[in-house]
């Protein structure tokens, strides 16, 4: 029988959850790196057993970790995240021009093909690759060069936090960085092209239709339709078509178009999650009931999931990088929260039920479905 | 040797225990220190410093006999004390600092 593991990045160390494929007993590990900030773990396509780990603090900065047993023991692998070249600036808060400066990793995408190549999205937003399993990290400068001086940070942090690879062609990668936008390269990461064509940031940008600035939360895609892509944005959740070329809005009858995270069912790919916050002023669900929304149509069309989830006085909310599914069928949907929750649904989000409750606030959530 | 104290979260980076010993060539400065420690324990590479400029990190900090030492010259020797191994070097995190905002 198929076994789960997901993989649970939170404030304070990461924890490791496995089942068999029932997905109804549950085994917790951790923490792991205790007190410290995990920001992101994910394991290899090619490797299951390959597993990389952010582990970030503003006191003693950046290490990355992997681990060649699954999650068992862990080894420190290169944390030298050097900009190429002159890093130059990019726009600050207050609008004046601020030096880039490295300050943590947040997303860590391994290849499909080699578990020791692996991209790494950094704050303040780069993209970098080791071929080494983590030892040595190379920049792509070309993305900075796409208008990378009117990039600003979100209120998070100016920060590369989505990264998906077309699994039909490793050349052709997409970013998603708060606050610049998506980018495509097509060259295997030596040029890209802005993204955003359709992207419209009422209030947020002076222009709302720029080509960079915009402040996309996550960005996801099905392995089956690398062409087809779905977007949190700050508000709005968008699809293109066109790998990125033009998006149109879904959001549809969503409560609050708001939100962090976006996920793709693994089976049907018109199938859609999404977890509408009230607002970018208040980060909680509204009404204070925590409901997931399906669409099975690619969007607009949406349905509340909440089977075994708050419906009364809940206020937490789903970063960006916690949720994500397993493969088996029925496909299985995972979501953690800034309080602490880590829920599963083994009916593709029909019902839902708690794994664990009484975590540190939950950062990423990666799932990884083992034979 | 230069008797070093390490923070809870760098002792278990580095796999080692409450206190270090180090041994510095030359004279013994802060910098000298830190260069060994770096050497002697690679996966503390940018937890104290930036790799580039050598700039200490924002909360981090330097203590020995009683007075903070994070401001001082890199070049500059360490107490009498601290080279005589009577007293350690503490490397502290500070009490501010942390933004948790993602």
């Amino acid at each position: 029988m198929s076994r789960i593991r997901v993989l649970v990045g939170t404030r304070k160390g990461a924890f490791i959850l496995t089942a068999d494929g029932k997905r109804t007993s549950w085994d917790i590990s951790g923490p792991h790196f205790a007190g410290w900030e995990i920001y992101h773990l994910k394991g290899s396509y090619a490797d299951p057993n390959r597993l990389y780990a952010s582990q970030t603090s503003d006191w003693f900065g950046q290490v990355v970790h992997r681990s060649n047993d699954g999650g068992m023991t862990w080894e420190t692998v290169g944390n030298q995240f050097l900009y190429e070249g002159t890093p130059g600036t990019h726009q600050f808060y207050d609008g004046t021009q601020h030096p880039w400066e490295f300050k943590r990793v947040w997303q860590l995408e391994p290849s499909r093909a080699n578990p020791d190549t692996v991209y790494a999205g950094v704050e303040d937003a780069a993209l970098f690759r080791s071929n080494d399993g983590g030892l040595s990290w190379q920049e792509f400068p070309g993305l900075r060069s796409v208008k990378g001086h009117l990039w600003q940070p979100g209120a998070g942090g100016m920060c590369l936090h989505t990264i998906l690879i077309d699994p039909n062609d490793p050349n052709r990668i997409y970013t998603a960085i708060s606050a610049a936008g998506a980018f495509r390269t097509d060259d295997g990461g030596q040029t890209w092209c802005p993204a955003t064509r359709g992207l419209e940031s009422n209030y947020e940008l002076p222009d709302p239709y720029a080509e960079v600035g915009h402040c996309v939360h996550s960005i996801a895609m099905h392995p089956s339709r690398p062409n087809v892509l779905f977007m949190q944005k700050h508000w709005d959740v968008m699809r293109s078509d066109d790998a990125g070329d033009s998006w149109y809005e879904i959001s549809g009858n969503l409560p609050s178009d708001f939100g962090f995270p976006i996920a793709v069912h693994a089976h049907e790919p018109d199938t859609v999650y999404v977890v509408p916050i009230k607002s970018d002023s208040e980060h909680f669900p509204p009404e204070g009931k925590l409901r997931v929304y399906r669409s099975r149509v690619g969007g607009n069309d949406w349905e509340a999931l909440t089977k075994g989830l708050p419906q009364s006085d809940c206020y937490v909310n789903i970063l960006r990088s916690a949720m994500a599914v397993d493969t088996l069928d029925p496909c299985g949907v995972y979501f953690g929260t800034t309080g602490g929750q880590v829920y599963v649904s083994a009916d593709s989000g029909d019902s839902w039920a708690p794994i664990v409750r009484d975590l540190p606030a939950v950062l990423s959530v990666e799932v990884q479905t083992l034979a | 040797m230069i008797r070093v104290m390490l923070p809870t979260h760098l002792r278990r980076l580095a796999n080692v225990g409450r206190e270090l010993e180090i041994s510095v060539e030359g004279i013994p400065t802060l910098g000298a220190v830190l260069d060994a420690l770096e050497d002697c324990y690679p996966m503390l590479r940018g937890t104290l410093r930036d790799y580039v400029t050598k700039q200490r990190r924002p909360y981090i900090r330097f203590f020995a006999c009683k007075q903070d030492l994070s401001h001082e010259p890199l070049d500059q020797p360490l107490p009498e004390e601290v080279v005589t191994g009577v007293e350690p070097l503490w490397v502290v995190g500070a009490m501010s600092g942390g933004c948790a905002n993602i």
